[in-house]
């Protein structure tokens, strides 16, 4: 009985794996119009990570690195092409001409800190 | 959250202190500016608020007056190194503690000497429970929070891996510590110890990792290293030094000799021999008279000048060269998208795949099974390390685009890096690409009464008056000579055959073999002389007086003294050599035998070069197109990479994939070895990224066990892992010891 138990929770833990890394999402902030982004870098994630922006409007992120760790120095928009080097302490700007709907992910250099831009 | 930020700006064509309130205005008008204030004295003006520097400019631009960011990139990183330096301190004294709480424990396991968990021993394992939970907070609490953090986004990284790894090891210790009885006595190992070491070792290696990827940018940092503090302006007469970032747009600066120059201008007093090698690779200095430009942080070799400033700032030469480098540096090519794919999807699996370890040992695993249970399943999730992977092309990618800086070659992007390396046709334009681009006098052959000096001043004389582009070179010629030339009289062009006019009262006919035919003058045997020098690439014109030849002037666009030695190379990496050009076949295939091009295609118009270097690439040639980048352009961008051969200040720089300073050919073959080895170099990192993880995941999960009873132990795992990153940054750092073969 004890290792039907274990086996269950094993298999419910596998689940709730799959489910909340890949099938649910994390909350998302939406942006009005054409205001500025604050995105805080700290502690291994973006601050807020997911964004949704309207179609159409001029997109303006600023990140403010508080992470002294060397994997948090650069933002990259594989999507977009662009890179964003984030000295510690500063607040960067990316302004992003208004993008076609979809959904633009952005991360570290290493995939680990990640976050994502999505226009609708 | 609303920052405001701190703009120095130096304002242009401010005449007059009535100059200082308009331009005021223009800053204070700009929505988000929220103090400005602008100093006549200096030419500039400080400006806070919340802002973007180019509406600043914009705004005094509007008013009537120039403007350029002051900026100092040296302060960026002397600043990013200090910042890196306390978080160096901080990881090296979080391992000391770790180290000095787990190395004892370790030791003591190693051999044998861990008290047993009754009696006076317990009370023992309880101080080191507590111990080593104020390490994990104090060492390693970052990885909980930021796994926390990162589990509330819905997302995993290492710190998940890490936390879930060294938590469950101290709570599974913690657990038996305070109910024994819950696993049987042979699986009553406590992984205090194993849990502190590997947060020792985890952080030992983000320091040392740290230390391998400050030499990574070393390129960036030389380039940085170039810019000079101060300059020497001339105000009010006087000569004062000054901070650099307070030289003002069109300010007089001194340069004496052995001096650095300070930002971009143009020569107005005094020349002297300017040694360019540090950005453009060009090892010999360059003479530099009035009127030529020079380029910030170059260094003055022997005399003293006066030079205005034309750029500042962000706008100067070296600036641009530096913003280039480091956006390419920052851009990723193809070859890492499947590695970035799998690390972003990599530490959810390894969660899974850490699941799985432990129903199978569960329900298949030998007794005492909670041990070998939590051994394997801790062992998994220590050892996955999806950072390698992802840090495997970017850093290669970062030495490999600052190593082609060293020698001239400015990269714009990561995909021209390893597309470089793939060429099998290098497409050359001909004149500015393998010539010089300057045509020069190559042969004088009086005959008769005539020698060289008087033939050149009379072809001189007479071609004074003319704006062909031969005429420039044979002047130049008698200028370098110091001839006397005498005033042409009547002159006259005949199109397409020379001209002819009275020079010291003599008629006087210089031009081509029609020319002289047409006046019936007797040439002897100087067709002969002209048909060599025809095949050889040049263009001979015969000069005849009063009716009588005096003899052949060649002109000719010289080859640059390194291309052929630069074709070669190219021929040695097996690479065929097309030259594309718009000249006349002659001349063409005389140039190309002279260097050694494969095929010519001559005669081509500027407009169908784009479709030629289109039809190499439909036969299966991965082209690079080498031009001057103006009328190349469309064939530029049609190629797989585009090299721009241009000087450091040249327009080019924004228009090609490859910038090659130095304006030789050498930077070809120097680029596509630099690719060739960056591209190598991301394969192996990629590969011993991908091997570390799919050998040591099925290892630490104990797939050895079966057939010869190896279980990896979880310390090994952290070293394993700590040291997988750093091997990739270290194997990165090999490049900056990359010599392309046969560069110079």
């Amino acid at each position: 009985m004890m290792s039907f138990i274990v086996n269950l929770l094993a298999l419910a833990l596998m689940g709730f794996i799959v489910w909340w890394f890949w099938v649910s999402r994390a909350k998302v902030q939406q942006v009005k119009g054409s205001e500025p982004i604050e995105i805080i870098v700290k502690d291994g994630v973006y601050a807020p990570s997911n964004i949704e922006v309207a179609q159409g409007a001029r997109v303006t992120l600023n990140f403010t690195r508080l992470d002294p760790g060397p994997c948090a120095e650069k933002v990259v928009f594989s999507e977009l092409g662009t890179t964003l080097d984030l000295p510690l302490g500063e607040r960067q700007t990316l302004v992003l001409e208004p993008l076609t709907p979809g959904e633009y992910h952005f991360s570290c250099q290493m995939q680990m800190y990640r976050g994502s831009l999505i226009v609708k | 959250m609303s920052e405001s930020k701190r703009y120095n700006l130096s304002i242009g064509s401010m005449s007059c202190a009535g100059c200082v309130a308009s331009v005021e205005r223009a800053l204070q008008s700009v929505p988000g500016v929220e103090s400005a204030a602008v100093n006549f004295a200096e030419h500039t003006a400080a400006v806070s608020g919340n802002v973007a520097v180019q509406a600043l400019i914009d705004a005094v631009v509007a008013a009537g007056y120039e403007a350029a960011e002051l900026h100092g990139t040296e302060d960026e990183a002397v600043e990013k190194e200090a910042a890196e330096l306390t978080y160096y301190r901080a990881l090296k004294k979080k391992t000391l503690v770790a180290g000095v709480v787990g190395a004892p424990l370790a030791l003591m396991g190693l051999f044998g000497a861990m008290p047993m968990l009754e009696g006076s021993g317990r009370i023992f394992w309880a101080i080191v429970a507590v111990i080593s939970l104020f390490v994990l907070v104090y060492s390693g609490g970052r990885f909980f929070t930021g796994a926390w953090k990162a589990f509330k986004g819905h997302n995993a990284n290492m710190d998940t891996l890490i936390a879930l790894g060294t938590g469950t090891a101290w709570l599974f210790s913690t657990l038996i510590l305070i109910w024994p009885g819950m696993v049987p006595e042979e699986a009553r190992h406590l992984y205090f110890e194993a849990a502190v070491i590997i947060i020792a070792l985890i952080n030992l290696g983000a320091a040392l990792e740290m230390r391998a990827r400050g030499k990574t940018s070393e390129a960036i940092k030389r380039l940085i290293g170039l810019q000079v503090k101060t300059a020497r302006v001339v105000r009010d007469g006087k000569e004062i030094d000054i901070p650099i970032e307070q030289v003002g747009l069109n300010e007089t600066l001194r340069v004496r000799p052995g001096e650095k120059i300070a930002v971009d201008g143009v020569i107005i007093d005094g020349h002297s021999n300017i040694d360019e090698s540090m950005i453009s690779g060009e090892p010999l200095p360059v003479e530099k008279r009035t009127g030529d430009e020079v380029v910030g942080g170059t260094l003055n070799k022997s005399g003293s000048f006066l030079f205005t400033a034309t750029h500042i700032g962000k706008d100067t030469a070296l600036a641009r060269i530096i913003e280039m480098v480091r956006q390419a540096q920052n851009s990723k090519p193809s070859i890492g998208r499947m590695a970035d794919k799998i690390s972003a999807v990599f530490v959810p699996i390894v969660l899974l795949v850490a699941v799985m370890t432990f129903m199978v040992w569960f329900n298949f695993g030998p007794e005492p099974k909670s041990a070998y249970v939590l051994l394997t399943t801790m062992t998994v999730l220590i050892i996955a390390c999806p950072c390698a992977l992802g840090l495997a092309t970017p850093i290669s990618i970062m030495v490999g685009v600052g190593k082609a800086a060293e020698y001239g070659v400015l990269i714009r992007n990561g995909e021209a890096l390893q597309l470089a390396g793939q060429i099998t046709t290098v497409v050359l334009d001909k004149t500015g690409t393998v010539t010089k681009g300057r045509p020069a006098v190559t042969h004088l052959i009086p005959v008769g009464k005539w020698n060289e000096a008087k033939l050149l001043a009379v072809a001189a004389s007479i071609e004074t008056g003319s704006e062909h582009p031969l005429a420039e070179a044979i002047v130049t010629a008698a200028d370098q000579r110091d001839l006397t030339l005498s005033s042409a009289e009547g002159f006259e062009a005949i199109s397409g055959h020379g001209v002819q006019a009275k020079v010291d009262g003599r008629a006087v006919l210089f031009g081509n073999r029609k020319l002289m035919d047409d006046h019936a003058i007797t040439l002897g045997d100087l067709p002969a002389e002209a048909a060599r020098l025809a095949a050889n690439g040049e263009t001979p014109m015969f000069l005849a007086v009063d009716g009588a030849a005096a003899g052949i002037v060649a002109v000719a666009d010289p080859i640059k003294v390194d291309s052929k030695a630069a074709v070669a190379r190219l021929h040695k990496l097996g690479i065929k050599v097309v030259m594309l050009t718009g000249d006349n076949a002659v001349t063409a295939v005389a140039v190309a035998k002279r260097v050694g091009i494969d095929e010519v295609i001559a005669e081509v118009q500027p407009a169908d070069k784009s479709a030629k270097v289109a039809a190499l690439q439909a036969s299966g040639e991965v082209v690079g197109m080498v031009g001057d980048g103006i009328n190349d352009a469309p064939a530029l961008a049609r190629a797989d990479v585009g090299f721009a051969i241009g000087g450091g200040t040249d327009v080019a720089i924004e228009s090609a994939d490859v910038t090659l300073m130095r304006g030789s050919l050498h930077g070809v073959a120097d680029a596509i070895g630099i690719s060739k080895a960056t591209v190598r170099n991301i394969k192996q990192n990629l590969f011993g990224a991908f091997i570390y993880n799919s050998l040591g995941i099925p290892i630490a999960a104990g797939i050895l066990f079966p057939l010869f009873g190896i279980l990896l132990n979880p310390i090994v795992a952290g070293g394993a892992m700590a040291m997988s990153s750093l091997t990739v940054v270290t194997n990165a750092n090999r490049l900056r010891w990359f010599k392309p073969e046969g560069s110079k």
